[in-house]
């Protein structure tokens, strides 16, 4: 019985999660004026329209395919820096170790609102400024620790005889990290790119101001439907609809490392 | 776990440290030279030491942003962390009714910032939205009018936006408790709430650690989704630190004051995480007894 209830209450609570985004879905299936005349719990006529304009005018899709390119740089830049520093923390004691793991975590809790104009001139000095490269270096800042931190995590999970024994059967570092330590903590390694994606894929501020048009984020294209007339929901709510779905497709790639059980503590 | 002693592990931390330092210190100097001068222009300014510290300590406004804030973030992590765990212990364990429910928890930590203001906006719009329309069946009930309305609605968002986040979290650490555990408390006759109390909590301490730590940074820096749904209003009622700070710095232009005030905020977050990194860690040590 007891079972059932939890069960239930779980079932309630995704169908209030799912509520508001049901509610864009509506939106974006009906045209602005529709929107504005009439309240409808679904959408009467459904139009196309909305999405039709985002697939074909480039200035619209680009913004999807901008975020997409340095978000994926992001993931891969913090993953190949994180994985031997999160080795080294959870192996060994060295000068400063401490002190270094929680620096490395004071980077996320900088206001981004006024790193902003630093980050903006620092590009700017280097060049960098409008490419992909530069917004993935720029989340660096916050998704590097993060990945260190979760990653480190699931490292100390791992007994250390495994490292033992492998140096003791003969492994150099390189060859025991990348084909035995990795594969064994591989779902920590899914769960860090996925929030590496996350953290990238959704923070606006610094993105929308180190570009101007060639990596535009799409975050940054969406403040464009406030025209004169005012907000255009429909076109936003297909927008904001799209957003979600690079992200879940994400979700489902990493879906199995996440609920198969971090084997982590059973190796 | 003894570790290993051994300085050569530095070297597993440079790059880490380069890529981090290239994005930290370079812009926090620059903040940092804000702050001790007066700008008005480009090649512009004077130093004028502490004085805008001074200034912005002694701000009133400063001061009920910053205790506006802490009631967020109390009150943020008071629904959040019961409510993710408690979510985290009712889902399947295994099969496809644990990866629908993984991806469906997931979405709205994918939705861009300032879409999360914009979903909000149309869901509690009175003529438009259904939560608005609704509510406003009953009791009249309008964000954007009234204080105490502007709170409920972003305390729904905030609720709505990161309680997957510790949900996921509590998520992997209960997946990560071997069976054998649940197995000898089955044995022992453990009710559900002494192996919640003895067993699911004290493993899951290094994931709470994280998700505690993560919603008080994350809802203390808090910028984009208020300042879409309510933009600090009605009034000031909804104007947290960052919304302040902006005002300040971004728009009003005055790098020296905005360059001390998120210096200060810098500080008060860096405290307060580090004191409850050091509590958390030390409730953990106490448990594993």
């Amino acid at each position: 019985m007891k079972v059932k209830k939890k069960t239930v209450g779980l079932f309630i609570y995704l169908m209030l999660l799912l509520l508001p985004i049901y509610w864009m879905l509506n939106m974006s299936l009906r045209s602005n004026a529709d929107i504005l005349a009439s309240f409808a719990l679904y959408p009467k006529g459904i139009t196309f329209m909305n999405y039709m304009k985002i697939f074909t005018d480039s200035s619209w899709y680009m913004g999807y395919v901008n975020s997409m390119i340095f978000v994926t740089i992001n993931t891969i830049i913090s993953l190949f820096v994180a994985l031997p520093a999160a080795y080294a923390f959870s192996r060994y004691r060295f000068l400063g170790d401490k002190h270094m793991f929680f620096w490395l975590l004071t980077n996320r809790m900088a206001p981004t609102a006024v790193f902003a104009l630093p980050f903006f001139q620092l590009y700017s000095t280097i060049g960098l400024l409008d490419t992909h490269i530069a917004v993935a270096l720029a989340h660096c800042l916050f998704n590097v620790p993060l990945a260190v931190w979760i990653l480190e995590g699931f490292m100390s999970g791992v007994p250390r005889e495994i490292d033992e024994t492998a140096f003791i059967d003969g492994y150099s570092f390189p060859r025991f990290f990348i084909t035995i330590f990795i594969p064994l903590i591989r779902a920590g390694v899914g769960v860090t790119a996925f929030f590496c994606f996350m953290f990238s894929w959704v923070e606006l501020l610094l993105a929308r101001t180190l570009t101007v048009t060639n990596a535009k984020p799409i975050g940054a294209i969406m403040t464009r439907t406030i025209s004169a007339s005012g907000l255009d929901y429909g076109l936003l709510a297909a927008a904001g609809i799209l957003t979600i779905i690079p992200g879940m497709m994400v979700i489902w790639f990493v879906r199995n490392y996440l609920a198969k059980g971090f084997a982590m503590g059973r190796v | 776990m003894e570790k290993w002693e051994n300085n050569k592990a530095w070297f597993l931390v440079l790059p880490v440290f380069v890529i981090v330092a290239f994005s930290a210190i370079i812009p926090l100097m620059t903040v940092v030279n804000y702050s001790l001068q007066d700008i008005w222009g480009p090649g512009q300014s004077v130093f004028v030491g502490i004085e805008w510290f001074e200034e912005m300590l002694a701000n009133k406004r400063l001061h009920d942003a910053l205790w506006r804030q802490f009631l967020f973030s109390g009150l943020v992590l008071l629904i959040e962390m019961p409510l993710g765990i408690l979510i985290a212990l009712a889902m399947p364990k295994r099969g496809w009714g644990a990866a629908a429910c993984l991806v469906t928890i997931a979405i709205p930590l994918l939705v861009p910032w300032n879409t999360i203001g914009t979903i909000w906006i149309i869901f509690t719009r009175p003529d438009i939205g259904l939560f608005g329309a609704a509510v406003n069946k009953f009791i009249a009930f309008d964000h954007t009018a009234r204080p105490l309305d502007a709170w409920i609605t972003l305390m729904l968002m905030e609720v709505w936006h990161w309680t997957p986040l510790v949900a996921l979290l509590a998520y992997a650490g209960l997946r990560a408790i071997p069976e054998a555990y649940y197995q000898a408390a089955k044995i022992d006759g453990a009710s559900d709430w002494a192996t919640f109390w003895y067993i699911q909590l004290p493993k899951m301490r290094g994931v709470l650690t994280i998700a505690f730590l993560l919603r008080f940074m994350d809802s203390f820096l808090i910028y984009a989704e208020p300042f879409v749904l309510t933009g600090g209003g009605p009034g000031n009622s909804t104007t947290f630190l960052s919304i302040y700070l902006v005002k300040i710095a971004l728009l009003q232009f005055d790098l020296g004051p905005g360059g001390a005030f998120s210096l200060i905020y810098f500080v008060i977050v860096i405290s307060f995480s580090f004191i409850f990194y050091q509590a958390l860690q030390r409730v953990g040590k106490g448990e594993q007894v």
